[in-house]
């Protein structure tokens, strides 16, 4: 057992009951607490807090033009546009997600977060050759997973699971709004995988459950949305690639090569983060929930392989560069995270932007 | 002879090189006389012997380089 002083699932919304008016008539408002805006990062995300906030206008095309597309501010003005899909924010009107200036603008950060996609991740002609890459293990691999089972102390797994939160408590969310656009084999074969990531009918299986019950080991806040504030650019560039990706039919093809990538290369690299979190003595559930993705992973991979990506070039064997470019583009900026995770750890700093809450006790 | 008339063959897929992979449920028996289950709707099943999680895959099949 593991005891620490953090408070869970517990915070203080300040500004709650500002929410405005839902456009729908009788529209049902449930006292039910949504993530807090974020504190903007620059002139882009803050032009869309304000906006969402009612009070003041988006962010010119210019400015869009002119930012860093792998930055805090462009990704974090995306992210928000995004999570308007997911959960929303608390105080902003759910309506808000179909406003069509928002989507003008949320359009124009995808088209410069596209571009950069296209023109930076290694690009494989073949849905075969760009799986090849990650279908063999490196022998002295030098990744996130491999650093944490090697070398991980506590602290690092605890940032590792704070900003993986970001995508892990919505887990298979971004990859089901690909199922409409899926048919036959590959829709039935995508739909039974995401059935196994949503525990398979049992609340207490779904995935994005178990990864909450790892951050309880770790003494993290399981709120929804928490560690937004806190996460670097490079991790939200992570999550809001599936969101692009699970949000245009057209990139489905590019949904299901990240999906594809997921899958594949969670397997060995979750047998690394259960080690660590085995020999941290993180916690039952913190081993549970990497244990359980080595051996379910395995399966998924060969179903994804075999009958999403199957099923999907035989449907529609003209999407194959799309796949092949959902593949090369989640290495690309799953290197990108890496890459900042292990520079920061490796000269002893902490890879948040705001750190963790150190008043805990570790009794394991 | 089939038990009844219902009942399908069951699928088993094989590869030259990764997992055998079946229809969940499953109850394995090893060689000791064990029984584990699965109750995956599709199931891994080891077949280069390298698993740490044997007989169910873990994709140590995989090349190294």
């Amino acid at each position: 057992m593991s005891t620490w002083g953090t408070p869970k699932g517990v915070r203080n919304h300040a500004h709650a009951g500002v929410r405005a008016p839902s456009g729908y008539p009788d529209g049902m408002e449930h006292p039910r607490s949504e993530p807090l805006l974020p504190e903007p990062r620059g002139p882009l995300s803050r032009a869309v807090v304000d906006h969402l906030r009612g009070t003041g206008p988006l962010p010119p095309e210019e400015d869009i033009a002119a930012a860093p597309v792998y930055g805090d501010d462009l990704q974090l003005a995306l992210y928000v546009c995004y999570e308007l899909h997911y959960r929303g924010f608390e105080g902003v009107s759910p309506d808000l997600e179909w406003e069509p200036e928002l989507l003008r603008t949320r359009a124009a950060l995808e088209r410069r977060f596209l571009t950069a996609l296209r023109a930076d991740a290694r690009r494989h002609d073949g849905v075969d050759d760009a799986l090849a890459g990650i279908l063999v293990e490196p022998v002295d691999g030098t990744g996130v997973s491999h650093f944490l089972r090697d070398k991980g102390e506590l602290w690092q797994l605890r940032e590792y699971a704070a900003l993986r939160s970001l995508y892990h408590l919505k887990e298979a969310d971004p990859h089901a709004w690909v199922l409409p656009r899926l048919r036959g084999r590959a829709k039935a074969a995508m739909a039974a995988v995401e059935f196994d990531e949503y525990g398979g009918g049992r609340a207490d299986r779904v995935h994005a459950r178990l990864f909450a019950d790892l951050m309880e080991d770790l003494g993290l806040d399981t709120t929804y949305g928490r560690y937004l504030d806190a996460a670097c650019a490079e991790l939200l560039v992570t999550v809001n690639l599936m969101s692009l990706f699970g949000l245009h039919r057209s990139l489905r093809g590019a949904l299901v090569g990240h999906f594809a990538t997921v899958e594949i290369t969670s397997s060995p690299g979750s047998r690394r983060l259960a080690e660590a979190m085995r020999r941290t003595g993180a916690g039952p559930a913190a081993e549970h929930f990497y244990d359980e993705h080595v051996e379910a992973d395995a399966v998924h991979e060969q179903v994804v392989r075999h009958d999403v990506i199957g099923g999907l070039l035989e449907d529609e064997p003209h999407l194959a560069p799309d796949i092949a470019f959902g593949v090369d583009a989640t290495v690309f900026t799953e290197d990108l995270l890496g890459d900042r995770l292990l520079a920061d750890w490796r000269a002893g700093r902490s890879c948040l932007r705001t750190p963790l809450p150190q008043e805990f006790t570790h009794n394991s | 002879m089939p038990n009844s008339p219902s009942d399908a063959p069951r699928r088993v897929t094989v590869q030259r090189k990764g997992p055998l992979l079946l229809e969940g449920p499953v109850e394995v028996e090893l060689e000791d006389g064990t029984v584990v289950s699965s109750d995956r709707f599709r199931v891994a099943l080891c077949t280069c012997r390298r698993s740490r999680r044997y007989p169910w895959c873990d994709t140590s099949h995989r090349d190294r380089a």
